[in-house]
């Protein structure tokens, strides 16, 4: 069988190999009892909607704001980002990483896609990709360069393979001119990216 | 096992490519793929450890040919064939044609609502006591099993510190053979790049794995 997932034959009434594939697991499972067709609306609504890298955000913007907080993320992460409510399906074993002028937090799954769902939602397609996989814990400057980031030379960079059920927050530095600002406000700072530790969190100027 | 999916230090994938303003998903069995494997998950007719051993197992050519969800679905179809779920027959036809061989309840919206909210905690109670603390001085063991384990190749053989005592953990190496949950403790482990990456390579670059007991020695 074929699988060339670079060419979706969606025109038409034309069904891709893998529409009918992923169509035919459904039927199965569902004329065989095992699964409730709303049992997967759910799920895709969840991730869809509902867990994002919002979540996250929210995390980091209290650290930043916290210190308190930010020393409790520190120390145990599960349970100091269980208390704002997330937690759960890859986010049971949770760990921050802070980033400083002296060390800059990267993480991977060099193994497939391990990724911490419970606040950051599902991995973007890079992630998940062979170059950002095999390249992560090897020349991680340049892949960072690869998304505009240039870091002193004198900056350790310190990458993240996740190989267990452990999941990885990256808490990136608090852009300077931001004194005095509302948790909202700082969690639009927060990229998605700076959260992985492939990017940093925006400047003020940066906001639209 | 030695398969496409640890490529950790491979070259020639060519550069990241991020995609601006990026869906969650990119097209709708995409969308379905990724709820139908979360869903039957569920069901517990197989361990996640060996969901991810059957992926890694496909065919390197395959594996690197296949989209991220084309993977799923490729691996949930073999797993299906493998536990007796379905046939391959069923498969083609696109419907079942036989009752499940047992019956069960079926995954409702509610179980995965569960599943989302509470996850699946892997800290175990500890058989024994933890051999290694923070500090200590361990070797990744030069170890290829053929079958599942999560000590990455470029790992393999290289000397490293513990950073992090993180606690007892089922052992996906077992787990993902069906051999039990057998907990082990596991361990931050980190490295120096220019341990694992040669002379040449940055000097200000240090990784970290997680690593448990079996895969380490002490030096």
């Amino acid at each position: 069988m074929s699988h060339d997932h670079d060419h979706h034959h969606e025109h038409g009434s034309e069904l891709s190999e893998m529409q009918l594939r992923t169509r035919a697991l459904e039927t199965i499972l569902v004329e065989k009892g095992y699964i409730e067709p709303a049992a997967l609306d759910e799920l895709i609504e969840t991730y869809e909607k509902k867990i994002g890298p919002r979540n996250g955000a929210q995390v980091v913007a209290k650290a930043w704001a916290d210190p308190g907080f930010r020393q409790w993320l520190l120390e145990d992460g599960t349970a100091a980002i269980g208390s704002l409510g997330f937690g759960g399906r890859s986010g049971n074993h949770l760990v921050a990483l802070e980033n400083t002028p002296a060390v800059h937090n990267m993480v991977v799954c060099t193994l497939c896609s391990c990724y911490p769902w419970a606040v950051l939602g599902l991995p973007p397609l890079w992630y998940k990709s062979a170059p950002y996989r095999s390249r992560a814990v090897a020349d991680p400057r340049g892949v960072l360069r690869e998304f505009g980031v240039a870091l002193p030379k004198s900056t350790e960079i310190q990458v993240w393979d996740s190989t267990a059920e452990l999941r990885y927050l990256v808490v990136p530095m608090r852009p300077a001119g931001t004194e005095g600002w509302s948790e909202d406000k700082l969690a639009d700072l927060v990229t998605r990216d700076s959260m992985i530790g492939t990017g940093l969190a925006r400047r003020p100027e940066e906001l639209p | 096992m030695n398969g496409a999916a640890d490529m950790g230090g491979m070259h020639g994938f060519g550069p990241v490519v991020p995609e601006a303003n990026e869906p969650v998903f990119h097209a709708d069995w995409e969308k379905k793929a990724f709820a139908v494997n979360l869903a039957i998950g569920v069901a517990n007719i197989w361990t996640l450890d060996a969901f991810r051993f059957a992926r890694e197992s496909l065919p390197p050519a395959q594996y690197l040919n296949l989209s991220y969800y084309g993977l799923w679905v490729v691996t949930t179809e073999n797993m299906l064939l493998d536990y007796g779920v379905a046939t391959a027959t069923e498969l083609n036809a696109g419907h079942a044609l036989a009752p499940a061989k047992k019956a069960q309840r079926a995954v409702t919206a509610a179980d995965v609502a569960n599943m989302v909210r509470c996850g699946s905690p892997y800290d175990r109670p500890a058989p024994a006591p933890a051999r290694f603390k923070a500090g200590d001085k361990v070797r990744a063991k030069n170890m290829h099993p053929p079958t599942h384990t999560r000590l990455p190749r470029y790992a393999r053989g290289h000397t490293g510190a513990i950073v992090r005592v993180v606690g007892c953990h089922v052992f996906p190496d077992s787990n993902a053979i069906n051999g039990g949950e057998d907990p082990h403790w596991l361990y931050t482990v980190r490295f120096d790049g220019r341990e694992l990456w040669g002379e040449d390579s940055d000097p200000a670059v240090k990784v970290c794995i997680e690593a448990w007991e079996p895969y380490l020695e002490p030096l």
